[in-house]
Formats: C-alpha cells, structure tokens, sequence
C-alpha cells in the first residue's frame, strides 16, 4: 500500500487521493504539529552534525581556556570567538556543548527506544499469535513491569549495574518493552481474526512469515504512536539518570550532565550553565511529543473521516 | 472479595521474594565496599578483618540467607556509612518523603481538576487551548529542570522562597512534620509544587476527557431536563463519574511520585529517602541501597493493592463483572 502511494506521487501529479497524501494533509492540517516537526528535523540535524556545525569542540581540551570559565553569554574568547550561550566552569562553550549533548541524549533515546520496539514487538507478537501459557506468561510479565514506576525500576537496575551507555540502554530498554508489547498484542489480537490472515494460513505460509509480513504490518500505526512517545520518554529519563549521577559517565557529557554541572553555579545566579542545555532538551522532548499527538490523531481509525 | 485479596496477596509475597533474591544478588555483584570503606593504607590484615566484620567473605548463598531470615525479623542489615540498621535510617527519613508525595498529590488534585472541567466544558474557547497546552507541556518538561528553574526564579532571583531544607517542623505523635509551621510551609511549597507538575497534567488530560465523555451522557442531560443547577449537575452527576478513573491512576500514582522524589529531593536537598538511596548508590552502601528498594518495591506493591480493592469498591460494574467470572 504504501509502495503503491510512494509510485503515484514519484512518477507525476494527478490530484487523486493516495493514503500518503491524505495522511500527510492530515497532519500537515495542523500548524502546531509543523511546527513540531520542523523543530524535530532542526535537532536531528544538529545532533547528526553536531562535529562539523559546533564552533568549538568542546571535548578537545587543548581548544579550552581555563580563563574564560563561566563567562556569561554573548561573550568574547582571546581568539575572537563569541560565546553566544556563554561558557561552562571549563572555559567551554555552552553552545557546542549543547550540539554534543544533543547528539548523545538523542542517540541514547533513539537506540533503547528501538531495542525496546525490537523486543517488546517480537514478545507481543508472540503473545498475540500463540496464545494460551506463552502469552499469559508474557502479558503477566508485562503487567509486573507497568505495575512499578520507570525511575524506580531503573534506580535498581543502575545500582546493580553501574555505569556507562550500554547499561542506561540496557535499563531503558526493560523500563520500555512492556509498552510495546502491550501495544502489538493488543491490536495483533484483533488483526489475527481477520479474513488476511486466514487467507495466508489457508496458503500453508510460515507462522512467522505470516507474523512478520502480514501481521506485523498492520499493527504499525499504533506502533509508531508509541515510539514516538518512547522516544521522548527515554531522552527524558536518560537526563534526569545521568542529572542524578547516576546514568551516563561524565566521558559521554549528555544534556542531564550538562544541567548537573551547572547546578551548583545556580545559586551565584550564573544561570546560563543549566539553562540553555535544559531548553535544548525540552524543545527536543517537545518537537517529538508535538509530532507524536499528531499521528496519533492522523493514524486512529476512530477519528478517521 | 476476600479470596481476591488473599491470592493478590500471596502473589504479592512471591514478587518480593524473586526482586530480593534479584536485587541482593545483583548488588552483591557491584564493587567491593570494602575498598571504599577503608582507609587505601590499610595493609592485607586490617582488609580481612573489615570483609570479616561486614560479613563478606561468606559465600553469596550464605549471606542471602542470613539477609532472608534477618529481613523476616524486621533487620535488613547495618548501614556500612552511619553504621545504624539500614531499617532505621529509611524509617528516620521517611515522613519527609512521604509529606513531600502526599502535598504534591493534594496540590495536582486541587489545582488539575477544576482546570480539566474547564476544558472539558468549553473546550475551544481561548483559555482552554492555552490550559490544554500548558498540560502537554507539563509533560514535556522535566522534573529536574524544572525544579531548577523553580530554584532559579524564586530562590535566586526574587528570593521569596527558599530553597534546601525542611525548615522547621513540629514533633507529632512522634513524627516531625514541616507542614504544620509557617517556615516548613514555605520550605514545602517549590518542592511540592516540582513534583506535582506532570501529575497536574495527568489530571488536566484525565479530567477533560472524561467531562467531554459524560456531559453527552442521557443521565446529565437528564439532570438538567429536572431543572437541577449547573452547580449540581457538575458537582453531583459529572464528578461522581468521571471521579474513579482519576482516584484509580492518581492512586498508582502514588508509588510514582514516591520513586520520583528521588529526583526533588536532590534539587532541593530535602532529608527524605530519596537523597539517602542516591548517596548510598555512590558510596556502595549496600545494606541501605537493597533496604530502600525492598521497601520502595513493598510499597509500591501495597499501593497497587489497595487501588485494586478500592477500585471495585466504588465501582460496583468491577465487582458484579468478577462475580461472574
């Protein structure tokens, strides 16, 4: 369906309605959500670009100056460079350090979020399709995960592990799956009884071929929803770990790490330090949760004119 | 009902059997404590007799053992730091934690519902669109920052409020609480208000949705065919219903906001529990860190719990529905 859609807008323009086109003049309908989603492109290019882009880099130490520690924004470096965002207790400046933090908070959301859709899919799937001890086995499981709050189940996960990306993806990874799980299950179970997949059962094909290609498929739209609020979700829990000192290493500066570092400079009122991080952080949760509503508006079939 | 709460219950003791059994042997796997505890000059001897003192150079079946049968006399190790048991340490900080969650519950109730009528009433005039977005950005924002924020302006820069401590509190039936004086007050307020933000919005959403549900309902309009107030028929036939979902998710809340003060309590640097599990992470305390999260995780389990019961209880539909079944 959709490579049919693709086809008919690439090749030429007759104004007859694809499902591509009416879903992207859906969404597109609301100006909030543009807004959102251009927001969003602005910080995945900044985050994929953040190397070539930043003024400064600002992990190099040998670039730093020790002299031009906390300098509000605005300011001017011996070299001539203007601190636009002003500069950390390290003589760093705060606007390439953002593009890094950016750069890691994103990537870290992106991947455990991913991880999370990999193996919380293939658990509901599972679920949905086998049923009976397999799936009440996995739907308990899942209940178990929900029943306890995000922060505390990575609290216990942090402290048995430690720290470093690969143990905060790992956490944010099992804070997540549940959600997945419950998403696919939920709407594989209604797909499974339709006329397709007895279609595709009666041609003899593969449970998992029947799974991957023909249920999997249509429980997407729901699916999406959910990443998108994952996605958001995880780059938020990520900062406040790491603001906590208990997530990312200080090699690996994301935007809770920059926020924490400025902390302790708040109450002489250099406030740059935390600040400007902390808007970089939340325009990036609040791009994604913008566009997030909207799908989730544009692809639930209840709302569908 | 009864045989309900009995098998929850008996699911409940295996949960926390299994996360002790994960969370001792997990922390046991982290670090040594020793290291951190002793002084680098110490020589080969002196390591011994401190691995031998805390009990550690048993082997890991034994120590989970002794833990079990401790923890099922109320002792769940001495603290490693303050060399206190780690029960009384959680126990000493607990009310704070504790008065911080249940203002924050009371604050996201008192100001979320009447905002969420609102929009659920006129959604599309002016006032609502801007509440509804104000909601999605009460989302967004995180906990942290906004606390920071909160510090920045009315700490910092205005200095109306301040910004570390409880202030003083007043002993009652042996329990200090801040609430009760007017500097514990002011001391309250930021944190309170820090951690009731994104449950304000939860209520905004969970209010709005139900009232736009409802209001088209055959009982309200009803209600108003009888000539009842408006008054009445908000307060009586609109609230009375859309009441138990928001009861239902501000009581699983509940534990939420607990684990979540973890992260108010550092801004703030308010003596509850949560400021204790994050220095005992650092330092290695491991008796404190596997107390905190056996009680945190016995408290959330007793919530979820008492939120099951009262939820059949205001709804009779739940209990005829497992009456049947």
């Amino acid at each position: 369906m959709t490579a049919a859609a693709e086809d008919d807008v690439a090749i030429e323009p007759p104004r007859a309605e694809t499902p591509l086109r009416r879903f992207l003049a859906d969404f597109f309908a609301s100006r909030l959500a543009t807004v959102g989603l251009v927001l969003l492109l602005a910080v995945i290019f900044i985050a994929l670009f953040a190397p070539w882009i930043s003024p400064q880099n600002p992990y190099d130490l040998a670039a730093l100056d020790l002299l031009d520690g906390r300098l509000p924004p605005g300011s001017q470096s011996a070299d001539g460079l203007t601190y636009w965002l002003g500069t950390d207790d390290q003589g760093r400046d705060m606007l390439s350090a953002i593009f890094y933090g950016l750069r890691t908070s994103l990537a870290v959301g992106a991947l455990s979020a991913v991880f999370a859709l990999a193996l919380g899919t293939a658990l509901g799937l599972l679920a949905a399709y086998v049923g009976g001890r397999t799936e009440s086995l996995i739907m308990r499981l899942v209940d178990l995960q929900l029943s306890f709050p995000a922060i505390l189940v990575a609290l216990i996960l942090l402290a048995l592990l430690g720290q470093g990306i690969d143990k905060i993806i790992l956490a944010l990874v099992v804070v997540q799956w549940a959600y997945f799980a419950r998403t696919v299950r939920a709407s594989a179970l209604v797909e499974r009884r339709k006329e397709y997949v007895e279609a595709a059962r009666c041609l003899a094909l593969g449970d998992a071929r029947i799974m991957l290609h023909h249920l999997l498929p249509n429980c997407l739209p729901p699916l999406i929803v959910v990443m998108t609020v994952q996605v958001a979700h995880a780059i938020a829990l990520e900062a406040t770990l790491s603001f906590l000192g208990i997530g990312l290493p200080i090699t690996e500066p994301s935007l809770g790490l920059l926020i924490a570092n400025g902390f302790e400079y708040m109450m002489s009122g250099k406030y740059w330090i935390s600040f400007f991080p902390g808007v970089a952080l939340l325009i990036a949760i609040v791009a994604i949760n913008l566009v997030g509503d909207r799908l989730r508006d544009v692809l639930n079939p209840r709302l569908q004119r | 009902m009864t045989v309900f709460i009995l098998r929850r219950l008996m699911q409940s003791a295996v949960v926390l059997m299994v996360m002790s059994a994960l969370v001792f042997v997990g922390v046991f796997a982290i670090g040594n404590p020793v290291d951190i505890l002793i002084s680098p000059q110490a020589d080969q001897a002196e390591i011994a007799r401190a691995t031998a003192a805390l009990g550690l150079d048993k082997p890991l079946w034994e120590q989970y053992f002794i833990f079990v049968v401790n923890a099922l006399h109320g002792n769940l190790g001495i603290s490693f730091v303050f060399n206190e048991p780690a029960l009384r340490l959680i126990a000493e900080r607990l009310p704070a934690t504790l008065e911080l969650a249940f203002s924050a519950i009371v604050i996201s109730v008192v100001l979320g519902l009447p905002l969420g009528l609102y929009v659920g009433l006129k959604p599309d005039t002016a006032v609502s669109r801007t509440i509804a977005a104000g909601s999605i950005l009460g989302f967004s924002l995180p906990t942290f920052w906004v606390g920071i924020m909160l510090i920045m302006v009315f700490a910092v820069e205005l200095g109306w409020l301040p910004s570390t401590g409880r202030g003083a509190t007043v002993s009652v039936l042996g329990v200090d609480l801040s609430i009760l004086t007017w500097d514990g007050l002011k001391h309250l307020l930021l944190p309170a208000i820090n951690l009731a933000l994104s449950r304000i919005a939860l209520v905004i959403r969970l209010t709005a949705s139900g009232t736009r549900e409802v209001v088209h309902m055959d009982y309200v309009k009803f209600a108003r065919a009888k000539g009842l107030s408006q008054r009445r028929v908000i307060g009586v036939h609109v609230l009375k219903n859309i009441l138990i979902p928001i009861v239902t998710v501000l009581g699983l809340e509940t534990g939420a906001v607990i684990a979540f003060s973890v992260v108010t309590e550092t801004i703030f640097a308010w003596p509850g529990i949560g400021r204790l599990i994050i220095s005992s992470i650092t330092v290695l305390d491991r008796p404190v860190i596997v107390a905190y999260l056996m009680m945190t995780v016995l408290l959330v389990i007793l919530i979820n719990l008492a939120v099951d019961v009262l939820y059949s209880l205001l709804d009779p539909r739940v209990r005829y529905g497992e009456a049947r079944a």
